[in-house]
């Protein structure tokens, strides 16, 4: 029902994720995208969520625990791609998700992960 | 004369009957001409809803209704029923932020933001049935 790819790219790991996610579905991408983090030393996940036409509580609070767990194993977490319909949704429910990193595009989020590889 | 019309119902046991939800409200949210985002924000709270009937309500059903008012205004209301342990505190439980399941406890305060309407019966040992009404902008489309 849904397909959810990770790709390494130098030292990021791109997650793409499209169609239907259940709750099951979103906790198992957690652990094994954390796994990931740690095996391949990865300092940075771009989470591509331009694919969701739908982002509720549960899979918002996942996407903010990814990104915790990530920092704790020194990498950082962008997510990319949010559709405007699901933003404005998210925050008239009370989700602002303050403290994760987000771009608009891809690129934009490799960027970011670049610049903030480049002050270290 | 109001009209009620029972369009689709869907019974909610399995994690994955939440998903069979939030596909029967997208479809019924596009028929009646919904814009998108008020197609997300409906599927939205039908997903906060439905995942509570199931984790609090230990199970339960919904029900998708149009209703179609003498002015000609269409009002799509999911109601969510169950007849699990109830609420005992209604006020807490509509705390942004309160959660009895560790989730983040905006599930049904947020889905009370998201729609024109709101309503929830509840007492404990009786179940639970909230009820989500989002208005049509304009006439619909039939």
């Amino acid at each position: 029902m849904s397909a959810t790819s990770v790709v390494e790219l130098q030292d990021v790991l791109l997650v793409t994720i499209q169609g239907e996610l259940t709750d099951e579905d979103a906790m198992a991408l957690q652990e094994e995208l954390t796994t990931n983090v740690a095996r391949s030393s990865a300092r940075g996940v771009l989470i591509d969520v331009s694919g969701l036409d739908l982002v509720d509580s549960f899979l918002a609070r996942t996407l903010h625990d990814i990104a915790g767990a990530s920092a704790l194993l020194a990498a950082e977490t962008v997510v990319v791609g949010m559709r405007p319909e699901v933003a404005i949704t998210l925050v008239e429910l009370g989700l602002t998700l303050p403290g994760l990193g987000t771009a608009l595009t891809v690129a934009d989020g490799l960027d970011r992960l670049n610049g903030s590889a480049r002050r270290r | 004369m109001t009209s009620i019309l029972t369009v689709q119902q869907v019974r909610i046991n399995e994690e994955i009957d939440i998903v069979h939800v939030r596909q029967a409200v997208r479809e019924v949210a596009v028929s009646i001409g919904f814009s998108l985002v008020e197609q997300t924000k409906l599927v939205t709270a039908a997903s906060e809803l439905a995942r509570n009937t199931r984790v609090h309500g230990h199970g339960g059903e919904a029900r998708i209704e149009l209703e179609k008012a003498d002015d000609g205004t269409t009002t799509l209301r999911l109601v969510f029923s169950d007849k699990g342990p109830g609420i005992a505190d209604v006020d807490l439980a509509l705390t942004d932020g309160y959660s009895s399941a560790g989730g983040l406890g905006l599930g049904l305060s947020g889905a009370r933001r998201l729609a024109d309407e709101f309503d929830l019966r509840t007492a404990p040992g009786e179940g639970t049935t909230v009820s989500v009404g989002f208005r049509a902008r304009k006439p619909a489309r039939r």
